[in-house]
């Protein structure tokens, strides 16, 4: 069943039976999951549940102990190498530290992936990234190197390089962390926007409560305690009728 | 600490199975505080309960809350029920913050204490382990050259470029210092015994050869394992903690063709030419020697150079400079693509690189010396 063709039913992206482990050390095990298609896809949980863990699964960057991830129906971690290069090709990560390359200035990051896979001229290239680098607001900072940005510029330049190939899925770990509320606002707007106007489905990880309030169409909330999901559906339904654990994160505690 | 001002800590039974413990005085963190244990010989079988009372306490910081904590977690291992009331407010709320998340029991691996035998035993079976992954690195770096051949290997050449920079000009100076100290130090050993047989010239053939064929090499290898073999495990090292290598993972671009290769071949140019100059400041080192202590004539010893010097040293020197290039920008990039996820780690990776560098380096020069002398060379 790893290449079985794409129809209606088969879901754009699918978690199965999937356990994370580090060593002896199970992060989180039974996860099963469906992201749909031109979702904003929210992960949440507290510190230290593994949401990190399960980004790096989800992208190719860990291998899980059990279960896999579906892409379209085709099983990513049992897929032959050629494959899992195709399904990598159409994601764009943004990690929770930024992981800019930190020998290029920010125009270089985001014009190397560019350079890579497009075989474009340079002036269309630059012309790009000056583009992607407006939109997330960092307009002139093109020769600027990473160690000379804040960490909310940053987070916002890799978000610039993650966004670079106009990727089908974007993988986002954290992008609030570290933004004042007014750029983390135009960041939530910008993920909403990037999703209706090139049809990006987004998986993000996030504890912005007014974020994933306010952009999540989905969610799964991963337990810490019991080292296993414990609801999925809209954030919306969850904070109205969910299980008393998410309502209790979702309301910082007040339920 | 200021004194008349410590602290004090008194018992007394309450009633037939509690224990009130009385604090008093300044509990700050520099005053020698007790430790939560204070308890263990009154906290016999009877008492089933303790208590606080603090109303002759002065002054307080963390130091009586870490005391509070060690008696709480004390009782708790006992299961004797615990009182905070009688403690202040503020120290109420923070104790209550503060045992409110269970301790995570997760085991980490590698705390435990070992003996010396054990870590010995220990290090000896990593280091085999360790062969695999060299094997496998070795493997990668093949494929990377050879794509490299084809034209297909993705890299900046402006990175090329700043590692040549780095490795080579750079080094220059110190290159100078340590091949003319070793020049002299050859040329002074040689005088001395080739005194005894009237043959004091030859000190040019001892220096030139001596200099072209395998201590210039020697000199320069060591020199970029400590200063460049380092530098790389330490930027690859630094990429694997801000998970930029994750990121060119990711993106589907080699990391290997994109951040080993050019370090690789950097090397592979630089230290040959870095060995050449070597060899010639040994050169000059011996022929001032010669000519200020020794009364030979630069005239003659350079005569006496041209005469010995043959293409083939130079040939042997030269390889042996790219070889150990390749090690040590190997062992560099090993060390740091294998680097943890902590500062820490990076600095063990530069230090595992410059030791393994020179390991290597070793290593290979002995098997070339053998070889080229079964050779003829
Ligand atoms: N390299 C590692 N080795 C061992 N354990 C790890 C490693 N990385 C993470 N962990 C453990 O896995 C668990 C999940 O970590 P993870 O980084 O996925 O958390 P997270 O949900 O992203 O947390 P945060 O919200 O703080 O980013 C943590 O308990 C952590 O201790
Ligand atoms: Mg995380």
């Amino acid at each position: 069943m790893t290449n079985a063709p794409p129809n209606a039913d088969t879901p754009y992206i699918e978690v199965r039976d999937l356990a994370m482990a580090y060593g002896d050390f199970v992060v989180q095990h039974d996860l099963n999951f469906v992201v749909n298609k031109g979702d904003i896809f929210v992960v949440m949980g507290g510190n230290g549940c593994g949401k990190t863990t399960l980004m790096r699964a989800l992208v190719g960057l860990q291998q899980p102990a059990t279960g896999s991830v579906f892409y379209g129906g085709e099983d990513f971690w049992n897929a032959a190498p050629e494959a899992r290069q195709r399904l990598k090709r159409r994601l764009g990560i943004l990690f929770q530290g930024g992981a800019l390359w930190s020998s290029m200035t920010i125009a270089e990051n985001v014009a190397l992936p560019l350079s890579e896979y497009t075989g474009l001229a340079q002036a269309r290239i630059d012309e790009l990234v000056s583009f992607k680098l407006a939109l997330v607001g960092l307009a002139g900072f093109e020769e600027f190197y990473p160690a000379e940005l804040s960490g909310g510029m940053k987070k916002r330049a890799a978000l610039a390089r993650a966004m670079a190939l106009d990727p089908d899925i974007l993988v986002i770990d954290e992008p609030s962390s570290g933004l004042d509320p007014l750029t983390a606002r135009r960041l939530d707007e910008l993920i909403v926007e990037l999703r209706d106007g090139l049809g990006t489905t987004i998986v993000v990880v996030t504890h912005e409560l007014a974020s994933i309030l306010s952009i999540g169409d989905n969610s799964i909330y991963l337990d810490a305690e019991s080292h296993t999901m414990i609801a999925t559906g809209n954030p919306q339904d969850a904070l109205k009728s969910g299980d008393p654990r998410v309502r209790h994160f979702l309301t910082r505690g007040a339920t | 600490m200021p004194h008349g001002a410590t602290w004090q800590v008194d018992m007394r039974l309450a009633g037939e199975d509690g224990l009130e413990i009385i604090l008093g005085g300044r509990w700050c963190i520099d005053g020698n505080l007790p430790a939560g244990t204070v308890l263990l010989d009154a906290l016999n079988e009877r008492i089933r309960g303790i208590r606080f009372s603090s109303a002759a306490l002065a002054e307080w910081d963390s130091g009586l809350l870490t005391f509070v904590a060690g008696v709480v977690k004390l009782c708790g291992a006992r299961g004797v029920a615990v009182d905070a009331k009688g403690l202040p407010q503020g120290v109420q709320r923070l104790l209550a913050m503060a045992l409110a998340v269970p301790e995570q029991k997760v085991a980490l691996s590698s705390a435990t204490a070992q003996g010396l035998l054990a870590q010995v035993g220990r290090a000896t079976i990593e280091s085999f382990r360790g062969l695999p992954q060299m094997l496998q690195f070795l493997g990668e770096i093949t494929l990377s050259f050879t794509r490299l051949i084809v034209g297909r290997a993705h890299f900046r050449r402006g990175d090329l470029w700043r590692e040549i920079e780095q490795a080579g000009p750079r080094a220059l100076p110190i290159v100078f210092v340590i091949s003319f100290l070793v020049g002299l130090i050859l040329a002074y050993l040689g005088a001395d015994q080739l005194r005894m047989v009237g043959a004091q010239i030859y000190i040019a053939d001892l220096v030139a050869i001596g200099m072209v064929r395998e201590i210039g090499a020697l000199m320069t290898g060591i020199i970029v394992a400590g200063r460049t073999g380092a530098a790389f495990a330490a930027q690859l090292g630094t990429m694997q903690v801000n998970d930029e290598i994750d990121a060119f993972k990711t993106l589907g671009i080699s990391s290997i063709d994109f951040l080993v290769l050019p370090r690789m071949l950097a090397l592979m140019l630089m230290v040959p030419l870095l060995t050449l100059y070597a060899g010639f400041v040994g050169m000059l080192a011996g022929m001032v020697v010669s000519a200020t202590i020794f009364d030979i004539g630069v005239v003659e010893y350079y005569t006496e150079i041209l005469r010995a010097l043959e293409p083939k040293h130079f040939l042997v020197g030269l390889s042996k400079g790219t070889v150990y290039g390749a090690m040590i920008a190997f062992a560099g990039c090993l060390r740091g693509m294998q680097c943890g996820r902590s500062a820490e780690s990076v600095g063990q990776a530069a230090t595992s690189a410059v030791v393994t560098g020179i390991l290597l380096i070793t290593i290979t020069a002995s098997i070339m010396t053998i070889v080229y002398y079964r050779l003829g060379i």
